[in-house]
């Protein structure tokens, strides 16, 4: 009987949420870590019982935990994350140049082919990598010493790199993307990057279309189709078929295009998945409704999915890590929100439950498909 | 013997209760015990002070003896009553957030 392990990030621990394949009841572990905020928590492809979490508070820095059993035990692993040489600076929110400091671990990323090797996306902007479980970093540092490096500015929740991507077709290829630098590649294994930002528009920078500066929010790919990305960026949800290279807007019609999510159905590479928000000022759903957009179409056309979420009165956010989907014959999408509720479909967002009602804001989700 | 007093998140990561005491050897300063606690307790490496820089981190103080030393120089001595373990050196979280 296949089950479900959905690992949940909040602003005050981390919480493990089981069920069978049915995904109708559900057993909730936690708080671990209690107290701390949970910015990110996922498992190896590798080996499921493996899981990474990241651990940070503004009093006591950042830690990173490692579990071997599937998050019902944790160990301490590594927290020295080192800007290689160095640092220099970034832009500050004023335009002035601003040194590069570590803040927080946002994303973690475990290898597709290697139990022990992980990915880490940090703010400030960098990506460090592990070989040995998370114990020891390395940053791989020719993202953040790209040429652009000095113009990057913080977006309104600092300058993160919150999105790591493994090409599951070529091991040397990753996308990264970073508020509010934009979306990088790499084809050499870390070695060197370049910019992917053609085709966005923002006009929060003077240059609307520069090739760095876009904040964007996330992006998702099917493993399937590695060369097809879509972007929920500040404002507009984009998609690239060659890789990042180029972007064309498929916002289409959604009543609004701002939004931090974005995600793919496990088994429908056109099928997407967004929570529209109202606007960068107003985090919260048009009209206190909270609704799922899905296309089927990879984008342009979108129906909105309401069927057991709230549609009054709803005033929450749904963070830029806080979506993931199952990939159970009948797909299950799951998603958070900074109220505490987490929740579920077991039938790709044609009707909705929610798992838990009163969890601390939720951070991050994601989803462990287990045999 | 040093005595230190840990927050309870450090105390949680460090796997103790109550106070951590210390064999330091003299010069008793700041850096002195926090190089022996950090030795100790590795866990607590970069939960202090910062990696590479080994400066305080932001919203934590030290107190001792009713003092705020804090903003002293790590390698100034610690007060007598710390050195000779009469008081505890308290690692405190700094009232901020929620």
């Amino acid at each position: 009987m296949s089950k479900v392990r959905l690992l949940v990030g909040t602003r005050k621990g981390a919480f493990v949420l089981t069920s069978d394949g049915k995904r109708e009841k559900w057993d909730v572990s936690g708080p671990h870590f209690a107290g701390w905020e949970i910015y990110h928590v996922k498992g190896s492809p590798v080996d499921p019982n493996r899981v990474y979490a990241s651990q940070s508070s503004g009093w006591f820095g950042q830690i990173i935990q490692r579990s071997n059993d599937g998050g019902k035990t944790w160990e301490q692993a590594g927290n020295k994350f080192l800007y290689d040489g160095v640092a220099g600076t970034h832009q500050w929110y004023d335009g002035t140049p601003h040194p590069w400091e570590f803040k927080r671990v946002w994303h973690l990323e475990p290898s597709l082919k290697n139990v022990d090797e992980v990915y880490a996306g940090a703010e400030d902007a960098a990506l460090f990598h592990s070989t040995d479980s998370g114990q020891n970093w390395e940053e791989l540092s020719g993202l953040r010493k790209h040429g652009s490096g000095p113009h990057w500015q913080p977006g309104a929740g600092g300058m993160c790199l919150h999105t790591v991507i493994l090409d599951p077709s070529d091991p040397k290829r990753i996308y990264i993307a970073i508020s509010a630098a934009g979306a990088f590649r790499t084809d050499d294994g870390g070695q060197t990057w370049k910019p992917i930002n053609k085709g966005l528009r923002s006009q929060q920078i003077p240059d609307q279309d520069a090739e760095v500066g876009h904040c964007v929010h996330h992006i998702a790919m099917h493993p399937s189709r590695p060369g097809t990305l879509f972007m929920q960026k500040h404002w507009d949800v984009m998609r690239s078929d060659n890789a990042g290279d180029s972007w064309q807007e498929v916002s289409g019609n959604l009543p609004t295009d701002f939004g931090f999510v974005i995600d793919v159905h496990a088994h429908e590479p056109e099928t997407v998945f967004v929570v529209p928000i109202k606007s960068d000022s107003e985090h919260y759903p048009l009209d206190g409704q909270l609704r799922v957009y899905r296309s089927k179409s990879g984008g342009n056309e979108w129906e909105a999915l309401t069927k057991g979420l709230p549609q009054k009165d709803c005033y929450v956010n749904v963070l830029r890590d806080a979506m993931s989907v199952d990939s159970l014959d009948s797909c299950g999408v799951y998603f958070g929100t900074t109220g505490g509720q987490v929740y579920g479909s077991s039938d790709a967002g044609d009707s909705w439950t929610p798992i838990v009602h009163d969890l601390p804001a939720v951070l991050s989700v994601e989803v462990q498909t287990l045999a | 013997m040093i005595r230190v007093e840990l927050p309870a998140h450090l105390r949680t990561l460090a796997g103790v209760k109550g106070e951590v005491t210390l064999e330091v050897a003299e010069p008793v300063t700041l850096r002195s015990v926090l190089d022996v606690l950090e030795a100790s307790y590795p866990m607590l490496q970069g939960t202090i002070r910062d990696h590479g820089t080994l400066k305080r981190r932001s919203f934590l103080r030290f107190f001792a003896c009713e003092e705020d030393l804090s903003h002293e120089s790590p390698d100034a001595l610690l007060p007598e009553a710390v050195a000779n373990g009469k008081e505890p050196l308290l690692v405190i979280g700094a009232i901020a957030g929620g």
